[in-house]
């Protein structure tokens, strides 16, 4: 077992540009069930949108990267829109149930030969980089130490990450303490008080979706933005890998999901490393493939979400009375 | 605590004290109001007013409609059929924080203070005009900041008034069940209201604290506000209320000053009982065997 | 001098950990009494009731039924040791008839079910015409009936009422206490927790007033009615 090469790509995994997607998306899903109680099952979806609507608007409509980052904001808010307009009347879990659909159906339309043209459907898209890769200031050459050493290209990439996820951590956080906050948590708990203090709490909540929504679809674009866009990352398990994220962190809080986030993904890049190594080395799991004993991070996974449900559901920076699932 | 008897508003009424009798100058009117749900006729009420600047009580035994008609004239609920107006401004069509915006403002019979904010910021959620609610007001503090001092200022002068002052920054959980009644009640006074609807504000709240709060109701009229209340509770209403209208199976049976209303027949038998004055003791014979001194 | 039937010795208890609502509470009913529990709210007057039938956590203390220690039972061994309980609030099962209700009030022992029909049909005349009626159709004083009714279908020795008043309206609120005075009478101890004071004491033997986890007076029901610091600090001017 080569450890220090395990411990390395571990240790990297925390600057990597999935991980930073990752808190992204899990910042929307603050914002949608930590803040303001809605219970969104499709984040995976706004992620679709953000990432295709970025690849799709420069490959497609030969706009500059900035415009397709427009483009997948302003789709995020259509989705939104779209969603909420039906549901959030209603209760929760019909928000809930709509949104897994949803997230669904944009994947399958995104994966379905029928828009080819557009979406590349099952290939996914690629080769859309040199636009943003035009408007790198950082001059050739391969910067960093130790295991994050990068070339400028992949300093650009994750520089320009962590300033929209400065901007989206310094958005929700002034957000949850603006009076506008206060109304957003009071709908939480009860949404009818607030409405007899005449608050239009459609609107709020609808007001919610759509921010959460934009920083999923910004996570979908920080995804894509080195690499490619590919249906298959956009399925249901991935909403259930940020709901546990953000449970893990601490939903009602601004930096639960980004200290959950970072945990979650080094913890994965730990096992994905690890467990195949184990299967290989022979001991616990020699009668696994390494393939399976890839897999296996899945389970450990889902245990880790029941734990955390189950005994601590604020989180690590939670704060018990305010989220707790039995009332 | 005062122990006089409160000045009683008179006069309201247009002619004889029947059910739906105009009044001299009402607040709120409804007419041809009907709800119901399934094959249950909840609310049929013909026309009713409520006079402004007097405490009115809504009385009648459970299941007579009162929290359902509540809900209609507050938006919570919508009527089948009927029109009802406030301030002379109809009502059809407008959703709860619409109506509630209009100045009207209620409380619900299962008290909603919001556990998960502190009692100063439940307050603060009372105000109207903080234009840091809106979405993009409240990412400019410059903009919202000295409103906020201001409502921070009304909002401590009114919890002080409620003797709630040194629980503002305790989580509205920790309240006992009284202290969250008198914080949803300042809470609704936060919202400069016209008329202030409160559903069973006495529930649960045990005789003692029924007395301040009973003052704070009063206090509410000498500021010129309207209160209409739904109560169980005959000493409160025979206390405090101007005018009673009087509810069974979902329509008015009854109106009109506390002491009239109590003595009709009709109320009595369906509603407060022929020993209202009496002893329970004595009706079931217990005073005697106590007296005996031979049960212990 | 007989052994009370009831006996709680300076009671702890609580539902979260680390908080007591009771602390220290003490009360006892000899047979045959009605004793009435009033105090302000969060008092601990519910807490107080559901401790003896197991739904608390007991942190110290003790609970005696007939000297028998009883913490720690499990609610069908109380009901079969002759405790009945009637909650507040979702009391009765409403898609269930009247008669179904009273017979899941009799599951331990189905077979005595026409004998102890007849006892509180006796006492709940209105019922006996209605058997066959749905549950979830009646008001909330039926229902409260209802709920009393098959809390004494099992011959309990003592029956434990939260807030029988609650919610209802006046006459109503008189007929249920009459009828709680009436149950006593066939020979039910009562322990009763009460928020209208006044009415609970008028029945009552002997009651207690609880402040803050405690019992902080007792007397019999007179006595606290007539007590100035009693009427003073719980139960209002209002009415008296």
């Amino acid at each position: 077992m080569d450890w220090i090469q395990i411990l390395s790509n571990t240790v990297e995994s925390i600057l990597s540009p999935v991980t930073f997607a990752f808190v992204l998306a899990s910042l929307g899903l603050a914002m949608h069930f930590g803040f303001a109680g809605l219970l969104n099952f499709g984040i995976a979806g706004f992620m679709a949108i953000g990432a295709y609507g970025y690849a799709i608007s420069v490959l497609r409509f030969d706009l500059p990267w900035w415009g397709g980052m427009l483009v997948s904001i302003a789709a995020a808010i259509v989705f939104a829109i779209l969603l909420g307009a039906p549901t959030l009347r209603l209760r929760g879990d019909y928000l809930a149930i709509v949104t897994i659909a949803a997230a669904e159906i944009a994947r399958l339309l995104f994966l379905t030969n029928t828009f080819d043209d557009f979406t590349g459907s099952a290939s996914g898209l690629f080769g859309y980089h040199d636009s943003f890769r035009a408007a790198n200031p950082i001059p050739e050459g391969t910067y960093g130490f130790g295991p994050f050493t990068y070339s400028e290209t992949d300093w650009w990439v994750r520089i320009f990450a962590l300033a929209v996820l400065a901007v989206v951590i310094w958005l929700l956080w002034a957000l949850s303490r603006s009076p506008w906050g206060r109304v957003i948590k009071g709908i939480r708990e009860d949404e009818d008080a607030v409405r007899a203090l005449g608050k239009n709490v459609f609107a709020y909540k609808m007001q919610a979706l759509i921010i959460g929504g934009v920083f999923g679809a910004m996570g979908g674009v920080v995804y894509a933005l080195p690499s490619a866009v590919n249906p298959t990352v956009y399925v249901t398990s991935l909403t259930f890998f940020i709901w546990t994220a953000l449970l893990l962190g601490g939903a009602a809080t601004v930096f639960g999901p980004v200290l959950g986030s970072i945990i979650f993904w080094v913890l994965q890049a730990f096992l994905t490393n690890v467990l195949p190594a184990l299967a290989q080395e022979g001991g616990i799991l020699e009668s696994l493939t390494s393939q399976q004993a890839s897999t296996l991070r899945f389970i450990l996974v889902g245990i880790g979400l029941m734990l955390i449900v189950i005994y601590r559901p604020q989180g690590i920076a939670g704060d018990k009375r305010e989220l707790t699932f039995v009332k | 605590m005062s122990n006089s008897e409160p000045v009683k508003a008179t006069g309201l009424h247009v002619g004889e004290a029947s059910p739906g009798v105009a009044k001299v100058d009402p607040i709120l009117k409804a007419s041809n109001v009907t709800r119901k749900f399934g094959g249950l006729t909840a609310v049929n009420v013909e026309h009713v007013e409520i006079p402004r600047g007097a405490i009115t009580a809504l009385i009648g035994p459970n299941g007579a409609g009162k929290t359902t008609f509540f809900n209609l004239l507050t938006g919570f609920d919508s009527p089948d059929t009927g029109t009802m107006e406030f301030n002379g401004k109809s009502l059809s069509g407008m959703r709860s924080h619409q109506i509630a915006k209009l100045g009207q403002v209620r409380t619900f019979q299962l008290t909603k203070a919001l556990s998960l904010l502190t009692v100063l910021e439940n307050m603060k959620l009372g105000a109207t005009d903080q234009a840091g609610e809106k979405i993009l007001g409240s990412l400019i503090p410059q903009i919202w900041r000295k409103q906020e001092a201001e409502i921070e200022k009304r909002a401590e002068e009114l919890l002080r008034r409620f003797k709630l002052y040194e629980k503002k920054e305790d989580f509205a959980a920790s309240l006992s069940g009284g202290q969250r009644k008198l914080l949803e009640m300042a809470r609704a006074l936060m919202t400069n209201p016209t008329l202030v609807m409160l559903d069973e504000p006495m529930a649960g709240v045990n005789p003692a604290l029924t007395e301040s709060l009973l003052e704070h109701v009063l206090d509410l009229k000498k500021e010129g506000m309207t209160v209409l209340f739904v109560e169980h509770d005959m000493h409160m209403v025979r206390h405090i209320a101007d005018w009673v209208i009087v509810m069974a199976e979902g329509e008015i049976v009854a109106e009109g000053p506390p002491d009239q209303v109590m003595k009709e027949q009709a109320v009595i038998d369906a509603y407060l009982g022929s020993h209202q004055e009496t002893d329970l003791g004595v009706v079931t014979g217990r005073i005697d065997i106590i007296d005996d001194g031979e049960k212990k | 001098m007989t052994q009370p039937v009831v006996e709680i010795k300076d009671l702890y208890a609580g539902y979260l950990p680390g908080v007591n609502i009771l602390n220290g509470a003490n009360l006892y009913a000899n047979e045959g009494e009605l004793i009435g529990i009033i105090g302000p709210n969060g008092a601990g007057k519910s807490t107080l009731l559901k401790s003896m039938f197991g739904m608390v956590k007991i942190r110290e203390g003790s609970i005696e039924l007939n000297g028998e220690n009883i913490i720690g039972l499990k609610a069908n061994k109380l009901v079969a040791k002759g405790v009945g309980f009637v909650p507040q609030n979702n009391n009765v099962f409403p898609s269930l008839t009247i008669e179904e209700n009273l017979q899941m009030g009799l599951y331990q022992a189905p077979s005595r079910f026409d004998e102890r029909l007849e006892f509180v049909v006796e006492i709940f005349s209105e019922l006996g015409k209605r058997l066959k009626q749905r549950a979830g159709s009646l008001s909330g004083g039926e229902r409260q009936m209802v709920a009393m009714a098959r809390a004494l279908m099992m011959e309990p020795k003592v029956l434990l009422l939260d807030e029988p008043s609650a919610g209802l309206s006046p006459v109503r609120q008189d007929e249920a206490f009459i009828r709680v005075s009436d149950i006593n009478k066939a020979g039910v101890t009562v322990i009763m927790v009460e928020q209208n004071a006044r009415r609970c004491l008028q029945i009552s033997d002997r009651g207690y007033v609880l402040d803050q986890g405690v019992d902080a007076v007792t007397g019999s029901g007179r006595e606290l009615m007539d007590d100035p610091k009693v009427v003073e600090l719980y139960l209002g001017n209002l009415g008296a």
